[in-house]
């Protein structure tokens, strides 16, 4: 008998033991990172990030620690130099957020974890004395240009455009060519008619005329602003637009093509799964491309697509970073 | 006999006698069970960081497979904590029987019994094997129902009948253990023939009476038997592999069910596990979705229709080529144990092929086993996805090999002439060159 209470005993004990240690484990784990919110990344067809709004003060730290409960996610910050956090399945990671500006900011994923990747996103709203910086409505808004409508160019050119040739007539040029208002507000194909019914320059050749646009176009930019934007481009845009601006990029192959400017905005599947959206436009099919304005082009990317999957990236870019991306886009039609 | 009996030595005659040291693995296996549930249901759910994940389907799952079996036969149910609780009810005591205990007693139904079940119970962890070893709750929600199961059914039924009829890896341990070296038999017959009480089978919670026990089959290695007999008849011996198949252990279908379930369980998880086929993986994870059904049924057609019909026509060959005497009945059941060497030495092929390969996930689980970010033994984060090695190939086609060879000689042990041996062989020929295929490609 004495035997089998011992038995008994060390039966219970051995149970209470591992009971015990989980328990312990689970409060010494609460209390070891009180202060700190835990984030988990799932895909979003999983559920997506598990918080999805933080609040902070400005040059309040704010700290994360961060997993992962599917794939690899990566967590970064729009707007802000924060560097881009990496998130390895069933790891933990720590970080600290600190911001001097009041504001909404939006973090979001930088992997390409699946289908609906870009819906990985949560806002940090950050209170502050400062006024928040009002920022002026993107040019698109200020312009009222409809985004969504058709935008075909009335002309292409007809041989590829050499940038440098059309360097050589800069002195013969209007003034209004360098101002910088309008190489935002037009097209490069409005840029083109206009300077074609300039009558100093009809001993130009079309063909000429178009080195010319391509030149301005240029010098509206820079080689690091392009640089910039390819990069940029590389990172958030390729997967669906394709590394040569193709529209074929790995997430879409299997889409529909566009057609037109036709998108079924009353598919409801078209929110949450890729039912009903097409595959992006040919960024380098000049028809396209040199019909739009920079305001355009922009205001497309801040905004996103409407029903075409396309996410917004108002929150994330700088206007800096939009401008180069759009500089960057141009570079597909010369 | 070529036997060597363990109870004849004094260290391993105390060891297996005295009931503490099973005793005290017993209950730290059942804490390290509680521990698992706990693990499964609250840790990570990534399951690389689970040790519910890794304990149970690397290390525990390799483990039977690679060294219980092989080496023990049924050893793993001597040591499984599972009928622990219902047990302590049964018999009123954790460690020994102390009076009267609880429960109904009732006898299990004659028409459950045989290894229909437990060939049931496999096919379904096959179907959500997907789902269950790469998801930590699920894994920790099967063992929690399986251990409620087992003290509901010893509170109602007597002894071990869910070990006896329901446990799919008790089926799995006790078919293979056939050819295991491990024993328990009586030493002298004419000692119980003497002997009218029959202590051992009173004791006996797994229902055998050792003097009758001519498989390992269905004899969990408790060592009651060996610590209730009066006249120290029992010996628990070291046997060459493979005793139990030949001429003079007796068969039935049930068993040959269990053992072509196995082996249709062992072809299927290494082309959902090993194969190349993406979709196939995708199918059998999303249970309840039309691909998934597409796939469970195939699963259930191979098992249920492919090998056994496989099986039948290398039967009927048999009967045709042998003598008038015997029933298609009878050579079916007969021809049974051929599946057992064929089947073990598939799944230890097939275990070959990525327990290595996996077991870097063992220490780091240790180390932080709900993947809450832990580093207790300073090894979290060491896992590294190992080299599949070139020799683990050749072992795991030495294995095959092998597994084709004892079925072809154990097929020919048990038929009248080489020409009858041939339909059977054929068979553990296509099954070997299957397996071949899938493991090494």
């Amino acid at each position: 008998m004495k035997k089998e209470v011992l038995a008994r005993f060390l039966v219970v004990f051995f149970v209470t033991l591992v009971i015990l240690i989980f328990v312990l484990g689970w409060q010494k784990n609460r209390s070891q990172h009180t202060g700190t919110i835990l984030i988990h990344a799932r895909m979003p067809e999983n559920g997506g990030w598990s918080v999805t709004s933080i609040t902070g003060e400005t040059n309040q730290p704010i700290n994360l620690r961060l997993t992962s409960d599917d794939v690899v996610h990566g967590f970064a910050v729009g707007k802000s130099d924060q560097p881009t956090v990496e998130l390895i399945p069933g790891e933990f990671v720590e970080t600290t957020l600190l911001f001097d500006e009041p504001g909404t900011y939006t973090y979001y994923c930088t992997r390409w974890c699946g289908p609906n990747h870009w819906r990985m996103r949560g806002t940090i709203d950050v209170q502050g004395e400062e006024a928040a910086v009002t920022n002026p409505p993107p040019l698109y808004l200020q312009l009222g240009i409809d985004i969504d409508a058709p935008h075909e160019a009335d002309v292409i050119p007809s041989e590829p455009v050499l940038l440098q040739k059309g360097a050589a007539f800069a002195e013969d040029l209007p003034a209004y060519v360098f101002e910088q208002e309008i190489y935002l507000t037009n097209s490069p194909a409005n840029v083109w008619s206009r300077l074609r019914a300039e009558p100093d320059l009809s001993a130009l050749s079309d063909e000429d005329v178009w080195n010319v646009v391509g030149w301005v176009w240029q010098e509206n930019t820079s080689p690091a602003a392009i640089k910039t934007g390819e990069s940029l481009y590389a990172e958030n845009c390729a997967a669906c637009h394709g590394e040569t601006g193709e529209g074929d990029g790995v997430m879409v192959r299997d889409l529909p093509k566009p057609e037109a400017e036709a998108h079924d905005m009353d598919d409801p599947h078209s929110e949450s799964t890729t039912a009903g959206l097409t595959r992006p436009h040919d960024l380098t099919d000049p028809d396209h491309l040199l019909g739009a304005s920079p305001a355009l082009l922009s205001g497309k990317i801040i905004r996103g697509g409407m029903g075409t999957g396309m996410p917004y990236w108002g929150p994330i870019f700088t206007s800096q970073q939009i401008d180069a991306l759009v500089s960057y886009l141009y570079t597909f039609a010369w | 006999m070529n036997r060597i009996d363990l109870t004849r030595f004094p260290t391993t005659n105390l060891l297996l006698r005295s009931r503490w040291p099973q005793f005290l693995i017993r209950a730290i296996t059942l804490a390290g069970f509680v521990f698992t549930i706990l693990a499964g249901l609250f840790g990570s759910v990534v399951g690389s960081h689970n040790f519910a994940i890794i304990f149970v389907w690397i290390a525990w799952w390799s483990a039977l497979k690679l060294f219980f079996i092989p080496f023990g036969g049924r050893s793993w149910c001597s040591i499984c904590p599972i009928p622990m609780p219902g047990e302590w009810m049964q018999k009123r005591g954790v460690f020994s029987p102390t009076g009267k205990g609880f429960g109904l007693g009732k006898r299990w139904p004659k028409k459950l019994r045989g290894n229909w079940l437990q060939a049931g119970g496999f096919l379904l962890i096959g179907l959500f094997g997907a789902v269950t070893l790469t998801s930590a709750k699920v894994t920790a929600i099967i063992l929690f129902f399986i251990i409620a199961l087992a003290f509901i059914l010893s509170l109602i039924f007597e002894r071990r009948s869910f070990c006896n009829y329901l446990c799919p890896i008790g089926g799995f341990t006790g078919l293979y253990a056939q050819a295991g070296p491990v024993e328990v038999r009586v030493k002298d017959k004419q000692v119980c023939a003497e002997h009218s009480e029959k202590t051992c089978y009173t004791a006996c919670p797994w229902g055998q009476y050792p003097l009758a026990l001519k498989s390992s089959a269905d004899c969990g290695l408790c060592m009651e038997c060996l610590r209730v007999c009066p006249s120290d008849n029992i010996a628990v011996n070291l046997r060459p592999w493979g005793s139990d198949l030949g001429q003079n252990t007796k068969h039935n279908p049930g068993e040959v069910f269990l053992g072509l379930v196995m082996l249709a369980s062992v072809l299927v998880d290494s082309v959902v596990f090993l194969g190349p086929w993406g979709q196939l993986k995708t199918a059998a994870y999303e249970v309840g979705s039309l691909p998934w059904l597409i796939f469970a049924g195939v699963f259930l057609v191979v098992s249920l229709g492919v090998l056994p019909g496989l099986y039948s026509a290398a039967m009927w060959g048999a009967v045709r080529l042998g003598s008038a005497k015997t029933t298609f009945r009878k050579t079916l059941s007969k021809y049974g144990q051929v599946l057992v060497p064929l089947g073990l030495m598939a799944w230890i092929a097939f275990t070959v092929s990525f327990a290595f390969v996996k077991f870097s996930y063992v220490l780091p689980v240790i180390s932080d086993p709900f993947g809450w970010g832990w580093n207790l033994i300073g090894m979290s984060g060491t896992a590294s996805i190992g080299q599949s090695t070139s020799w683990s190939g050749w072992i795991q086609i030495l294995l095959l090999v092998i597994g084709l060879f004892w079925a072809s000689r154990v097929t020919q042990q048990i038929s009248e002439s080489k020409r009858q041996a041939l339909p059977i062989i054929a068979f553990s020929g296509v099954f070997t060159v299957s397996m071949l295929w899938l493991l090494i490609g």
